[in-house]
Formats: C-alpha cells, sequence, structure tokens
C-alpha cells in the first residue's frame, strides 16, 4: 500500500548509528515536503491544529529567544507562548537549545518564525524521533504525531472511499428495517450472492476491480425494485437483473454517497421514516464520531468509515491483550501506518479521530498494528496498491505479479508518482511535458511498469485518451505501447476497459495516432480474452481498414510514407489478433487478405514480416487458404523465401506449409520455383525455427508426387535423411513426415535405405511426441514394403517397438502403427515365427478391436488379416475369441468395410471357424455388404462368403438372405464395369 | 467598381507571382487566394488617403483565436513578433503569406525555426529557464491545496531544461533545441500550443483554397 517514509529517508543509521539524515536530493525533497505539510496544516485543518499533544515534541533548536516576535513571553533567552493549553502551560516553550511544542498550530508557527532555517528545524525534530525509536524501540505520542505528519503529506486522493466493511454494516442496519407488518419500511433486502470473498466484496474478481463490494437488490414498499451496486466511489442503480449480468454493470443513475440516501431519493416512504426515525439510529451508528459536523453526505461517510476503523481498531485491541504482545514491539510499525495513510486508505476524518483517541497509548498501538494487518508480516508494506478501492488486488486468489523488495528506495518511484500528480492536475502544455518526462523512464522495465500500474497511472493514462488535446494523447499512448509489454499491464488495461479507448482512437483523422493505438493494440492483444474484446468492439475492421496504402511506390511522399507507417502498425495489431480462430475468420469478412496480399508487394522487412505472419496464422482456416491462393499471393510467399531475413523466409516457409494442404497450392508452388528455395533453406540447420518451417513445406508440398520428382532433382532425400537425428521434435516431425509422403515412390523407398535412413527412422519408434510417432510410424510401413529395408527393420527390431506403439494412448498413434504393421509383417521373414515371439502382442491386437475409434478399427482389421495368414497364430487369435469380435464389427455400417470382410476371409481358413462365424451370426450382415457400392468391398466380401459357403448351415442362411440374387446383381455390375 | 475590381485583379496576379517565387509552400493561385483573403481581413481602408498597410496586433490576434485556435495570451503576442519580421507593429501583406507557410504547410526544420523563435521572447537565441517559467507558470491547476503549484512548475522546467540542455550550458539553444525535437516531436510544442492543429488548418485551406477558387 505504501512505504514508509522512514524507510524513504535515507538514514544514515545502519551504519554509523547516529540517526542522521543524509543530505541526499531525496531526504531533500522529503523534508520539503513534510515542511510544506507542516506550515499549511493550521490554515487546512485549524480543529485538528489546536489539538493538544499529551508529551510535547522536544529537540535541539537554532533558534534563539530574538527570533520570536508578538505573542511569545520573553524573558533573556527563555519563551513561552501567549497559548496555553486547559492546565495553563505554555503550548511553546524555549530554553536554548532546546524546544518544547505541544500543538500543530505551534509548530506551525514555530517553522514561519525560522524563515531561512525551517528547513534545519524540521530536520532536527525528525531526527530526534527516529534516533530515538532506533534506541529504544520504544513509541511516544509524539511520534505518532510526527508520522502523522508523513501521513498527510501524500494526501492527494480524498475521494470519498467506501469500504465492504461500510457496505456490511449499512445492510445489516437496512436488514432491521425489513419486517413485516404495518410499520415496515422495506419489503426485502438482499444480496445478489451470498459468496463473500475474504476481502468482504461479494462481486466477482474483475468487478472488484472497478471498486464494486457488492450488489443489492432492494424492494421498498411504494417503489419497483432497486437493483444497486454498492462500490468504492459511492452507490448507484445498475442493470443486473439475475441471469443477465453480463450486462448489467452500467451505472443507470447519480451517485449517492451511501445507501440511506439513495433509498431516500427512490422511495417516498422511506423518506418520511428516515425524516422521524433515522436521526436516532445514525446517533447510534456514530455513537463515537467525535466532531458533531453531520451536514453533508460525503461527511456522513467519512464518519462512516471512521467508526469502522474505531470497531476494528477495538478488536484488535482485545486480539492484542488476549495474545498478551508487547506493545512495544507494535510500535515501529507505525510507521507503515503513515504509508498507508499516505495512499489515501486512511481519511482525513481517521486522522482526526486518531488524534483524539490517542491520549491512550495502547490505542495507538492497536490501531497502527490494525493498519500493519493489511500489509504482509514482513518488514515491508510490499503492495503497492493505490486506493482502498483496488483492494481486491491485495487478495491471494489473484496470482499477481506484485513489486517485491524496498521499491520505496527506488529514485523511481518517487520519480513516477510525482509527475502522476502533475499530470492530474496540468494543462495540456505542462501534461505533454510531464509525458515527455516519463518517456525518458526506463519503461521496459518491469520495476517501473508496475509501479505505474500500483500508482494508478494507467487509468489516468488511458482518461488522457478522452482528451481533444492530440498531443497528450500521442504522448499517453507512447507511454502505453511501452509499458504493455508487460502482460500483468495489459490484463489491467483490458479488464478496466481500457481497449475500448484505444481501439475508438484508431477511428481519428491523426495518422501518428493511428499508428501509436495499433501498435498499442498489438501489444495488448496477447491474451484471448483481450483478442476478444478488439473483435467485440470491431476492432479487426477498423485494424483492416488502415491496411490501405500503396507500399511500393518508388518514391513515398512524406504523407504516403505515413500511411505506410500507420498500415505496418496495422498488420502489427492485426498479426497478434489473428491468434484466435474467430478473428481470422473476421479479417478474412472484413476484407484483409486481399490487402495483406496488396502490402505483401512492399520491398520493406518489417513490414512483409508481420504480413507474412498474419497470413500464416490465417491460413489454419481453409477460407482465408483459399483466398491467399486465388488472390495470388502464393508467388509473393515464393519470392519472400529468397529473402535474406531469416524471419520472413520463416514466416513464408511456415504459410506455405499451411497453404500447401490445397493441392492447386502444391502445385503453385512448384510453378514459382518454390521447392527449389525450400531445399535451399535446409542449409540453414542452425536456425531450428526456420529448420522446421521449411521441411513443414518440403513435407506438405511432397503429398503431391509431381513435387516429389521435383524434388528429387536436388537430392533431399539425401538431406532429408541426414536430418533425422540432433534434430528437436519439430523438425523431425516434418522431416519424418517428408520421408513417408517420398517412401510412396517405390523408388525411393530404396533410396531411403541406401542412404542409411532406416536406422534413425526406428530410434524414433522410441519417442513421445505423439504427431513425431504418427508420422515415424507411416514412414517406416511405407519403407517395410521394400524388402531389403525390411531386413534392417527387423535387425533393429523395428517390428517390436511399432507392435508396442499400439499401446500409445492417442488413437492417431495407435492406427498409424497398425497400419504400418501391416507391410512389417507381409515382407519379415518368418513373420508367424516374429509374430508368435512378440509376448502378448496378439492379445493387445484383439484388445483394439474394442476401440471406439474407426480409424483404429479398420487398421487392426487389415493387421489381424496380415496374421491369420499364418495357420498357427490364426489358432492362437481364434482361441483368444476374434470370432466374436469381429462379427460385432459385421454390425456396423461404417467405413473400410473391406478390410473387416477381408480379416474374416483369413480367419475362415482355419479349423471350424466356418461355423463359428456361422453360429455367431456373421453371415447374414456379410451378405448385405454386397450391397455396397465399392467393388473392394465386393471383392473382399465375396471372398470371405466363398470360405464361409464350405459349411451348410452358413449356405443355408445366405439362401435365406437371398445371396444368389444379390451375388448375381454384383456379378452384372462387375461385368458390366469393366 | 468593377473597372476597379478587374484592375485589383490583374495587381493581385502580378503581386501572387511574385510572391509564389519568395515563398515556400504555395503555388500562384493559392497566392491570390491568401492574398484576396488577406485583403478581406483587412477591411476597407479607415480612411481613403492612407489604405492600411497590414493587420495590427489586436486584430491579428483576434484572427489567431478565430481561426487557428490559438488562445494562450502570451503566446498570442509571440506569435505576433514571429510573423513580424521587421518589428514594425504590423504584420503586412508578404509577412502574413511568409507565416502562413510554415503555418500550415511547414515542414519540420521550418516548425521548429518557427517555435523556437516563438519561445525565445527576448530574441538572444536561447530559451533560459526564466523564459521556460514564464510559459510554464500557469500550468498546474488542480493541484492538490497542500502542494505549492510554483514548486511543481519549477521541478518541470528542471526537468525539462535538463532533458534539453544538450550542451549544459543551462540553457537551451536553437541546436539543442532542434536535437530534442528530432528525438521527440512532442517537444516541438513544448512550452505552449502556437502552431494550429490540423483539423484547423484543414478548415483553413478548405474555406480559403477551395471556395476562393470556385469564385
Amino acid at each position: 500500500m505504501g512505504l514508509s517514509l522512514t524507510k524513504a529517508a535515507q538514514w544514515t543509521t545502519a551504519s554509523s548509528g547516529t540517526g542522521k539524515l543524509e543530505f541526499t536530493p531525496m531526504n531533500e525533497s522529503l523534508l520539503k515536503e513534510i515542511l510544506r505539510f507542516v506550515e499549511r496544516f493550521s490554515s487546512q485543518h485549524p480543529q485538528e491544529a489546536e489539538h493538544v499533544f499529551e508529551e510535547p515534541l522536544q529537540w535541539r533548536t537554532t533558534l534563539v529567544a530574538s527570533d520570536f516576535k508578538t505573542d511569545y513571553d520573553i524573558s533573556d533567552s527563555a519563551v513561552q507562548s501567549h497559548e496555553k493549553d486547559s492546565e495553563g502551560l505554555p503550548l511553546l516553550q524555549l530554553s536554548p537549545p532546546a524546544v518544547y511544542v505541544r500543538s500543530f498550530s505551534q509548530l506551525s508557527k514555530l517553522v514561519h518564525l525560522a524563515d531561512g532555517k525551517k528547513l534545519e528545524e524540521v530536520r532536527a525534530c525528525l531526527e530526534v524521533y527516529v534516533k530515538k525509536r532506533i534506541m529504544f524501540r520504544k513509541v511516544t505520542m509524539n511520534e505518532s504525531v510526527v508520522l502523522f505528519c508523513f501521513a498527510f503529506l501524500r494526501f492527494h486522493c480524498r475521494k470519498v472511499s467506501l469500504d465492504p466493511a461500510a457496505a456490511k454494516n449499512e445492510v445489516e442496519l437496512l436488514k432491521q428495517l425489513c419486517s413485516d407488518g404495518e410499520k415496515r419500511v422495506l419489503k426485502s433486502l438482499r444480496y445478489t450472492s451470498e459468496f463473500e470473498f475474504s476481502n468482504g466484496c461479494r462481486t466477482p474478481l474483475w468487478r472488484q476491480v472497478h471498486g464494486e463490494i457488492c450488489y443489492l437488490v432492494i424492494e421498498p414498499c411504494d417503489a419497483e425494485t432497486l437493483y444497486i451496486t454498492y462500490s468504492t466511489a459511492g452507490v448507484f442503480l445498475n442493470e443486473v437483473r439475475l441471469g443477465r449480468r453480463e450486462s448489467g454493470y452500467e451505472r443507470t443513475s447519480d451517485v449517492y454517497a451511501d445507501l440511506v440516501t439513495l433509498l431516500k431519493s427512490r422511495s417516498p416512504h422511506f423518506q418520511d421514516f428516515a425524516a422521524q426515525e433515522l436521526p436516532s439510529t445514525h446517533k447510534i451508528q456514530h455513537v463515537e464520531s467525535v466532531d458533531g459536523e453531520e451536514q453533508g453526505q460525503p461527511q456522513r461517510s467519512y464518519e462512516q468509515q471512521e467508526k469502522n476503523v474505531h470497531e476494528k481498531a477495538k478488536q484488535q485491541h482485545t486480539v492484542n491483550k488476549a495474545g498478551g504482545r508487547n506493545k512495544n514491539e507494535m510500535c515501529p510499525r507505525w510507521s507503515s501506518f503513515a504509508l498507508l495513510s499516505t495512499f489515501g486508505y486512511v481519511t482525513i476524518p481517521l486522522v482526526r479521530c486518531v488524534l483524539k483517541y490517542c491520549h491512550t497509548a495502547s490505542y495507538c498501538c492497536v490501531i497502527c498494528s490494525f493498519s500493519f494487518r493489511k500489509t504482509s508480516a514482513g518488514a515491508m508494506p510490499g503492495e503497492l496498491t493505490s486506493e482502498s478501492s483496488t483492494e481486491s488486488e491485495e487478495e491471494e486468489e489473484q496470482p499477481e505479479r506484485r513489486l517485491e523488495g524496498d521499491i520505496d528506495r527506488l529514485p523511481e518511484y518517487w520519480q513516477i508518482q510525482k509527475l502522476f500528480r502533475y499530470l492530474k492536475a496540468g494543462n495540456q502544455t505542462t501534461t505533454a511535458l510531464t509525458l515527455c518526462a516519463m518517456m525518458d523512464l526506463n519503461l521496459m522495465q518491469e520495476t517501473c511498469q508496475l509501479i505505474i500500474r500500483d500508482l494508478g497511472g494507467l487509468e489516468i493514462l488511458l482518461n488522457l485518451l478522452d482528451t481533444i488535446e492530440v498531443r497528450c494523447k500521442i504522448g499517453s499512448l507512447k507511454i502505453l505501447r511501452k509499458i504493455s509489454h508487460n502482460v500483468q499491464i495489459s490484463r489491467t488495461i483490458v479488464y478496466t476497459s481500457g481497449l475500448q479507448k484505444i481501439v475508438t482512437i484508431l477511428d481519428l483523422p491523426d495518422k501518428d495516432l493511428k499508428a501509436l493505438a495499433a501498435e498499442t493494440i498489438a501489444n495488448v492483444a496477447r491474451f484471448r480474452r483481450a483478442r476478444r474484446t478488439v473483435r467485440k468492439l470491431n476492432g479487426i475492421k477498423k485494424l483492416v481498414k488502415l491496411l490501405d496504402c500503396v507500399p511500393n511506390l518508388a518514391k513515398l511522399t512524406e504523407n504516403q510514407e505515413k500511411d505506410v507507417e500507420v498500415a505496418r502498425c496495422g498488420v502489427l495489431a492485426l498479426w497478434s489478433c489473428s491468434k484466435s480462430r474467430k478473428n481470422k475468420e473476421a479479417i478474412r469478412k472484413a476484407g484483409g487478405i486481399p490487402l495483406l496480399g496488396r502490402l505483401l508487394k512492399s520491398p520493406h522487412a518489417n513490414m512483409l514480416i508481420p504480413v507474412v505472419g498474419t497470413l500464416q496464422e490465417c491460413a489454419s482456416e481453409e477460407s482465408c487458404r483459399i483466398a491467399i491462393q486465388t488472390k495470388g499471393m502464393i508467388k509473393d510467399l515464393v519470392k519472400n523465401l529468397r529473402s535474406d531475413n531469416e524471419e520472413l523466409q520463416m514466416h513464408c516457409a511456415s504459410a506455405i506449409f499451411k497453404c500447401a494442404e490445397e493441392e492447386q497450392t502444391r502445385d503453385l508452388v512448384r510453378k514459382y520455383k518454390g521447392l527449389q528455395q525450400l531445399v535451399s533453406l535446409l542449409g540453414k540447420a542452425d536456425n531450428k525455427q526456420l529448420l522446421a518451417a521449411a521441411t513443414g513445406a518440403i513435407w506438405k508440398c511432397s503429398i503431391s508426387t509431381e513435387n516429389v520428382a521435383e524434388f528429387q532433382k536436388y537430392n533431399v532425400l539425401q538431406t532429408l535423411v541426414g536430418l533425422l537425428t540432433y534434430q528437436p521434435d519439430e523438425v523431425l516431425v516434418n522431416v519424418v513426415g517428408a520421408l513417408g509422403e517420398f517412401a510412396q515412390i517405390p523408388a525411393n523407398k530404396a533410396t531411403i535405405g541406401k542412404c542409411g535412413g532406416i536406422k534413425p527412422l526406428v530410434n524414433l519408434l522410441t519417442g513421445t511426441d505423439q504427431a513425431l510417432l504418427v508420422n515415424v510410424t507411416k514412414a517406416v510401413g511405407a519403407c517395410a514394403t521394400d524388402k531389403d529395408n525390411m531386413t534392417i527393420i527387423q535387425q533393429l527390431d523395428g517390428v517390436r517397438l511399432v507392435w508396442s506403439l499400439l499401446k500409445n494412448p492417442s488413437p492417431d498413434v495407435q492406427s498409424s502403427a497398425a497400419w504400418a504393421l501391416c507391410p512389417c509383417i507381409e515382407n519379415a521373414k518368418d513373420a508367424g515365427e516374429m509374430v508368435r515371439s512378440l509376448v502378448g502382442g496378439l492379445t493387445l491386437i484383439l484388445y483394439l478391436l474394442k476401440s471406439t475409434n474407426n480409424e483404429v478399427l479398420a487398421s487392426i482389421c487389415a493387421a489381424i488379416t496380415k496374421i491369420a495368414r499364418d495357420e498357427d497364430n490364426l489358432a492362437v487369435i481364434t482361441d483368444l475369441g476374434v470370432i466374436p469380435l469381429l462379427t460385432k464389427l459385421t454390425d456396423t455400417t461404417l467405413p473400410r468395410v473391406s478390410c473387416r470382410a477381408c480379416s474374416i476371409h483369413y480367419c475362415c481358413m482355419w479349423g471350424s471357424n466356418r461355423e463359428s462365424f456361422g453360429k455367431v451370426g456373421a453371415v447374414a450382415p456379410l451378405v448385405r455388404f454386397l450391397k455396397s457400392k465399392d467393388a473392394a468391398v465386393h471383392l473382399s466380401t465375396a471372398k470371405a462368403l466363398y470360405q464361409l459357403s464350405w459349411d451348410p448351415n452358413n449356405v443355408i442362411i445366405m439362401h435365406a438372405t437371398k445371396v444368389v440374387k444379390v451375388s448375381l446383381s454384383v456379378v452384372a455390375a462387375a461385368f458390366l464395369t469393366h | 467598381m468593377s473597372e476597379m475590381s478587374a484592375m485589383n485583379r490583374k495587381v493581385i496576379r502580378s503581386l501572387a507571382e511574385t510572391i509564389s517565387k519568395q515563398v515556400e509552400h504555395f503555388d500562384q493561385t493559392e497566392v491570390e487566394c491568401l492574398i484576396r483573403e488577406f485583403n478581406m481581413l483587412l477591411g476597407p481602408p479607415s480612411s481613403p488617403g492612407r489604405a492600411a498597410q497590414g493587420l495590427d496586433r489586436i486584430s491579428f490576434r483576434s484572427i489567431l483565436h478565430r481561426m487557428f485556435d490559438i488562445t494562450d495570451d502570451l503566446l498570442m503576442d509571440e506569435v505576433f513578433r514571429a510573423f513580424d519580421k521587421d518589428n514594425d507593429d504590423i504584420v503586412s501583406m508578404k509577412e502574413w503569406i511568409e507565416g502562413l507557410s510554415v503555418f500550415l504547410r511547414g515542414t519540420l526544420d521550418e516548425k521548429m525555426k518557427y517555435c523556437f523563435h516563438v519561445y525565445d521572447s527576448n530574441g538572444d537565441g536561447f530559451i533560459s529557464r526564466e523564459e521556460m517559467w514564464r510559459w510554464l507558470k500557469d500550468g498546474f491547476v488542480r493541484l492538490p491545496p497542500e502542494e505549492d503549484p510554483d514548486e511543481a512548475v519549477k521541478d518541470l522546467v528542471e526537468i525539462t531544461l535538463k532533458k534539453m540542455d544538450h550542451d549544459h550550458d543551462g540553457k537551451v539553444s536553437f541546436k539543442d533545441f532542434e536535437k530534442t525535437v528530432r528525438e521527440e516531436n512532442l517537444y516541438l510544442e513544448a512550452f505552449g500550443t502556437c502552431l494550429p492543429d490540423s483539423m484547423s488548418i484543414e478548415a483553413f485551406e478548405q474555406r480559403v483554397f477551395q471556395e476562393q477558387m470556385k469564385q
């Protein structure tokens, strides 16, 4: 919440123990502030100034009797003031060199008299008290007064400030008025939420940031139901209805100082009641409020707060008594209190009341310990929240980054705080100058960023965006642009509706402003909610509008240059936004893709990188891919692969990687000679990101066989095989994927084997990355169709490795592994023996027949087909119960039925399986397969039926299902088509 | 009368031709428009024998206020001084057009020169602490009562001086000023608005150049 002046002031004590204030600029300015405060205190707070201290402030002064004028009794060197307390003792007494002062008014006067020496006097006074405390660890009454003086120093937030306790008190009070019968004043009063956070608020966390404490629903007797927000700034009506809260937070009435005032204005009945009854209730409530000024509304809320403090203080008091804690231990913590108050947590009335109560020492301790309770128990009041309204941020629920350690020791802290004070008070010229001064701070440093946030600076900066003064807006945005690199700041900007203001600026005609706003959005839109907010505010459309410029003119005028800069910032923002799926679509709908296409002609890398980056993000949506392709951007993407900027090359390759899902794009890449370019990028093996993108593009492009042929002109296979080792997974996935595609052509399989690709591939089977495993098994499977390769795979025990991947939790890996097993089993030497040697392997296969994933089922059936070719294995799986499992599958009407029929065909070749299939009812569904339109299904089904028909019972079933008729039509169809 | 205006037109045209060669940023037609605008602002000569030579301080100030939204009293005088190059307390037609050339179309270099000239009120080639103080002294209006606005201004002057005074001689020379502005454009009008904003410029050009050309 703040920091202590005792800490801030740089004492020499640590080293020398003398308790002197060092002569540093910071001390100097602190002293000046204290001095200014003292000087003005009696005029600004006359009542408090008259308060007589129990013990005098006392220090060695340099003043002599002759310095004192009228109002003082002067005798020799001693001086006494005319002003006396009730017991007739003078309020100021000088007996050189000591001076005793017993009220603030006297202190003020003395300081005025001291004239040129006033700074020395204040310094001497402070030194005495700090020294004393250091020596005795003991606080006297005066110290509290001195510290209060500190507390006052930074009093610049004096808003009406309600807190959760105030809300609670008032609600409790009003609840008593909700009774039945004649005398009731209100029908009902309730919170919208029964859940109370530990800070006493009942609003969601993100509304607590706005200072909202709780929502209330009150039914008056004579008016319609009131929906009320109770916030630190006051009480007002909202639109919250149960069930539609999202939109209902807006204020719909004036802000009132408290609930009673609001109710008075809304319900005449309540007003009547309040006129008669409430004063007495007030009295009870304010029994401890000390001065009788109860006129204005703000006054009342002050008192409310006073009361709360009293209450808390009391509670704390009892706790302390019970705990038997020594008050002297607590007292040094006064400093933190001073600090708490520094930022407006404690308002004047509180101080006023404490001044009255500090006749008793224990009370002081109690209050200071209360204040300390709010800070962390350590050595330092660590949090820096600016006002009580943001108290919620202190709560632990928010995993917020907080400043740690003695930030008050940092010169930046005071500097920034001062500058924000100037910002609040300045006219346009001084505000702009102050903003300039702020720009000279190290805004990229996290400490500065967090100090700005914690001092409430973001709000001030964002508010400046509402002024009409362009220079202030520019200055503010220049700062926001930098500090928004910090995610915490970005979040705060979004949660406090700052993004709205920034997005609105995009509509203004001033180009500098547009560019800065877009750049800030680019920084802020790094998390999902921010991106969504930009879209909801129509920001995507506005950003797309910024892109409209001609970037590739030979010579730009100053104005055109600015347009290009605006466009660049716009693209940066779109790039950030394009990471959300809906935003990609929004960019396309707003006509962003063709405009990006135009910017793609720009010769500058700093423009091209965000442009290609955005395109690359968008290309994950099919609609965008088509747009990119049809607007002729592939040509430019390929062209920029030749750039000498690696980042740009990387984004281009990524864009091609994504776009090459489309066949036409793949052809276009070849047409524009992009393949060669991609291959040359493989040489940049040091830049892994680039390598990953390039290999990705090669993979996707190699889906077209023409491209594979083209690639082979540059001996890509050899290079790719070389990349199978010592590369990160991102690269490996793509390399292996490409190998899988290349291996679809028989000649390439041999090449892969010849250049030693099998071994690293098999090694990769032990990996964990699922995407990688899918590709590896695919590649291994493709290579296994080559006999020589298969020999190597078998030597390396590759089949077992593939088989064990069936245990992988990912269905993709399972099915890919099962498909890879098929060629392995088919081409392996002594395949039957090999399969049997894998302990538990067949059980695993049959277990996967229970999978719910279609692709897995199809691949497993295919594998079973291969396994069943070996009689012994067929016997084993029959024993393991393959028949009922397969029969169950014949019921489903799913794709890839041919595999299943096929597996039945092979399973039938053993023993009594034909009868078994008949018994479990597999025949009739098989006949239905014949009605399929797929010739492959016909073939395998016919084979299966042929096998089954060896059993007479099956023939009967077949006859019953009119197999002959169906078969004849199939045969006829087969003849017709061939 | 028509004879008179025809002659007038001829005079204006030849005048415009000469001036447009001497002043940057305006072509001949635009200069013509500006001359007409000037004549209109001047109004009919008060006594037929002595035609007014130019705009005096009071009418110039009202023009600044009305057309360019420059409202600071002190600064308006300095702007007048900047326009009135020969220090005869009158802004002549040529001075008017020269001034507007910077006002409406000035490059950064020209604007820097102009602004520096405005802020350097005693014309000694430096912006001193005292001059800064003069421009900023009323700059803090809403400080909390316990804070002394004079102190704040003083502080801000020091901060700004420290930033701008590259050669550490305790005052800001044009070289200092130029360097600072090039680093951060916001310093161009550091000590108060003395150039019209883009909206006023647009409105003025619209009115003077386009509407008059239609006639």
